[in-house]
């Protein structure tokens, strides 16, 4: 299997920028060792702080390895047989102890500044519903007559080419690009998790609350996230998957969806996703 | 005992998660055919690593054994209550194990959130059996808190003052009230849970009026507090290795043992930044972050000091020396990633992935077991009477060092492209730092065995130890009576004045 990996996901890149026409794999590639590219302004800080916070960790742990090195080396036995008694330097403690205050402050200022544009956005263009089941996730659309679908996981064996494995959902979840979308997370059984790492978003499904979120996409594409909180046996296989899509693009969707899918307060017909309610696996 | 206990869970536990970072070598599923028997490995892996395996090794193992040698008391203050928590630790470990084969077993994660852990989503005695055997862990803990305090508060020999303590006593001393304030959460929360799902009770669910959010505030009241149970004695041993393997007195004694202190009471104001995902207010989120990142300054303090130590000091690198370095790098690895962790804008990204489970590796759980192998090399000689061969150990301490780097580290990687933690399988993209990471679980299981072979060399040919072997760097008490130290040690009280840690 992990011989054969490059060349399927190298595939599966190949395909999905064909795909949806953009230079951007917004799900993880392989020997990754950055957040994936930001698909939202918010996700877009959260990566600038991480760049901010990533150099200062790395700066310090040089510095303390290297000194550790250093007292290794000089301090040995064999090169300083005689130890000194020195146990105090206040000066030096106090230092120690002010400068990583600084450093702290440094850090603090961005990150809470981070902290309270990410949390809501009072003035969203419109609403959908996440809501998370054993084992897979609902969506609700409120804004447009209340449409309701299911999101499974595609099994391995029905795979399409170009569809990622483990992440690929039967019915993705479908965004306008530059509108602000508030996104209303919850459970009807255990507490699941709604993360997709391009929009800098991770919110839990908790049965009994209603989580608030919010995203503005920047660009199509579809981006991919997963289940992020343990909810049973099937907790790996109930990904989540956005297709980002222009506004009008959009607008043809949801007359189209109205049509296929039931609504959520149980009225209209009942076709399509309500059915198709057998678990991925 | 303890450390019997404590080695032989290890290797339970550890064997599990080598079954499951072999699961996780590559993408698809290897062996595991039920992921739910992979959830409940994780769960297991979790709770016996923490339990009875880092908890009774260094609390119960080198604390019991070494409180009263060093602060020149002739055994603890009550060694029948001694007795009772050990075997309440035994029972616990056999309803935990009771616990992963019945039924379908616990697969909740060491955590037990609900709903999941309630009786419609696991129906079946299998979680009931894991919360009775917590609840005697927890019990066992606390009875030995007790003897801890009372010990140490009231055992001391004429002369040695608190302030004159060394700092192993000191982290027990911090960790034992921590024990005693946190642990009944838990006890509580607990006990909550169990009645949830045998006695109709809703505290968690909201179907009744509860709230599943409420179960994990209490279970981190408790699991914050609980990683500085499992690393302030590590604290100890290591600053006590350091002075003696640098053949110098601690540097900044009292800073030393004040940060621990501060350590251990910043610690219970922390808890929620486990929960930056579940919906708290943006303000309450704001408190914990800067909460959180004040943590670093004592803890920096503690780095600092044991550098400060070293500097001017004249080294020798044997094994146990190699194991406290060791333990250092680590945990300033694992101490800047919980820096990153405590900003709640970032960990929305992070929370729930591999950066986590690399970040608790690297500080709490490889740190708190190099703490455990410090203590073994270093006091073994004292507690059986014979000295381990040093270059089997310092080849076990290069396997190990080099294993759980390759096995951490790329776990970082993992986590900031995303993928979560707790899942039998992997989208394709994260099969490379998967392989890195099992190929490292690969060295340190070669690093454990050697271990074991090393315990068996000692015990069976071990050259008979010395009342000291590491010279005039080890000033404390227990360095001044025989090896073996006898049942009853300090009959006659010893007189301390000078002070023995500074
Ligand atoms: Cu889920």
């Amino acid at each position: 299997m992990f011989r054969n990996f490059p060349s399927v996901s190298a595939l599966a890149t190949v395909a999905l920028m064909a795909a949806c026409g953009t230079a951007f794999a917004d799900q993880p590639y392989p020997w990754q060792i950055d957040l994936q590219p930001a698909a939202s302004a918010v996700a877009e800080q959260v990566r600038e702080f991480n760049y901010l916070i990533s150099v200062i960790i790395v700066a310090i742990s040089v510095f303390v390895l290297v000194l550790m090195a250093y007292i290794a080396w000089r301090f040995n036995a064999k090169r300083n047989p005689v130890p000194s008694k020195r146990a105090h330097n206040t000066v030096l403690e106090v230092l120690w102890t002010a400068l990583p205050v600084l450093i702290l402050v440094v850090i603090a200022v961005p990150s809470l500044k981070l902290l309270y544009v990410m949390d809501r956005n009072p003035a969203a263009e419109m609403t959908i519903k996440a809501v998370g089941h054993q084992w897979y996730w609902s969506y609700e659309y409120p804004d447009h007559d209340d449409f309701t679908f299911d999101s499974i996981m595609v099994p391995d064996d029905q795979l399409q080419p170009g569809q990622p494995r483990l992440l690929a959902v039967d019915n993705e979840v479908v965004l306008p690009i530059e509108t602000d979308v508030r996104i209303l997370v919850t459970s009807d059984d255990v507490i699941h998790s709604w993360a997709v790492p391009s929009f800098g978003i991770k919110t839990d499904a908790v049965p009994g609350r209603v989580n608030e979120t919010w995203v503005r996409i920047r660009r199509e594409g579809t981006y991919y996230g997963q289940c992020s909180e343990l909810c049973g046996v099937n907790h790996g296989y109930m990904p989540i998957a956005v297709r980002a899509v222009s506004r009008q693009a959009f607008d043809e969707w949801t007359a189209a969806a109205k049509e296929k899918f039931a609504r959520a307060d149980g009225g209209g017909t009942r076709v399509a996703g309500r059915t198709a309610t057998t678990t991925a696996r | 005992m303890y450390i019997v206990l404590s080695i032989v869970s290890a290797l339970i536990g550890g064997g599990m998660s080598w079954i499951i970072r072999l699961e996780l070598a590559e993408p698809g599923i290897q062996f595991i055919q039920d992921p739910q028997l992979y959830n409940v490995m994780v769960t297991a892996h979790g709770l016996i690593m923490v339990f009875f395996v880092v908890m009774p090794g260094l609390i119960g193992g080198f604390g019991n054994w070494f409180v009263p040698l060093m602060i020149g008391a002739p055994d603890m203050a009550f060694p029948r209550m001694n007795n009772i928590s050990f075997w309440l630790l035994a029972a616990a470990l056999c309803l935990l194990v009771t616990a992963g084969l019945t039924g379908t077993g616990p697969g909740t994660g060491w955590t037990f959130y609900p709903p999941l852990s309630n009786s419609t989503f696991h129906s079946g005695p299998a979680v009931d059996f894991g919360i009775l055997s917590l609840h005697l862990a927890g019990a066992s803990s606390i009875l030995g808190a007790i003897n801890f305090i009372t010990t140490i508060l009231n055992m001391r020999a004429p002369g040695m003052t608190m302030h004159r303590m060394p700092l192993f006593v000191w982290s027990m001393l911090v960790t034992a009230f921590l024990l005693l304030l946190a642990v009944p959460v838990l006890a509580g929360a607990l006990t909550m849970l169990l009645t949830d799902r045998n006695f109709g009770t809703t505290f968690f669910a909201p179907e009744g009026g509860g709230d599943p959010v409420l179960w994990q505030h209490l279970f981190w009241f408790f699991g914050h507090p609980e990683v500085y149970i499992m690393i302030i004695p590590a604290f100890g041993i290591i600053s006590q290795v350091v002075s003696t393997f640098s053949k110098k007195p601690v540097f900044g004694y009292l800073g030393m043992a004040y940060a621990m202190v501060a350590i251990g009471f910043i610690g219970f104001v922390v808890w929620a930044h486990h929960m930056y995902t579940v919906g708290l207010d943006v303000n309450t989120r704001a408190y914990f972050v800067l909460a959180t990142m004040i943590i670093a300054v004592p803890t920096g303090i503690k780095i600092f000091s044991w550098l400060a130590t070293m500097w001017g000091g004249s080294i020798e690198f044997k094994t146990p020396m190699l194991f406290a370095t060791g333990f250092i790098a680590l945990f300033v690895v694992g101490g800047v990633t919980g820096v990153v962790l405590a900003n709640a804008g970032l960990d929305v990204q992070l929370q729930d992935t591999y950066y986590v489970i690399a970040h608790f590796h690297y500080v709490l759980s490889v740190a708190a077991v190099f703490a455990l192998t410090t203590g073994f090399y270093y006091w073994i000689g004292k507690m059986s009477g014979r000295q381990y061969p040093e270059t089997l150990g310092k080849i076990h301490f290069w396997l190990t060092f080099v294993g759980v780097n390759v096995l951490f580290f790329p776990q970082h990687f993992l986590g900031v492209a995303g993928m979560p933690r707790r899942i039998p399988d992997y989208p394709d993209a994260f099969a490379g730092w998967n392989m890195i990471s099992s190929i490292g679980a690969l060295i340190t299981a070669l690093g454990t065995l050697l271990f074991l072979f090393i315990v068996w060399r000692t015990m069976a040919a071990g050259k008979a130890a010395e009342p000291n072997p590491w010279g005039v760097g080890a000033t404390t008490l227990e360095w001044s009576v025989p090896s073996p130290a006898p049942f009853h040690t300090h009959e006659e009280l010893p007189r301390v004045s000078a002070q023995p840690a500074e």
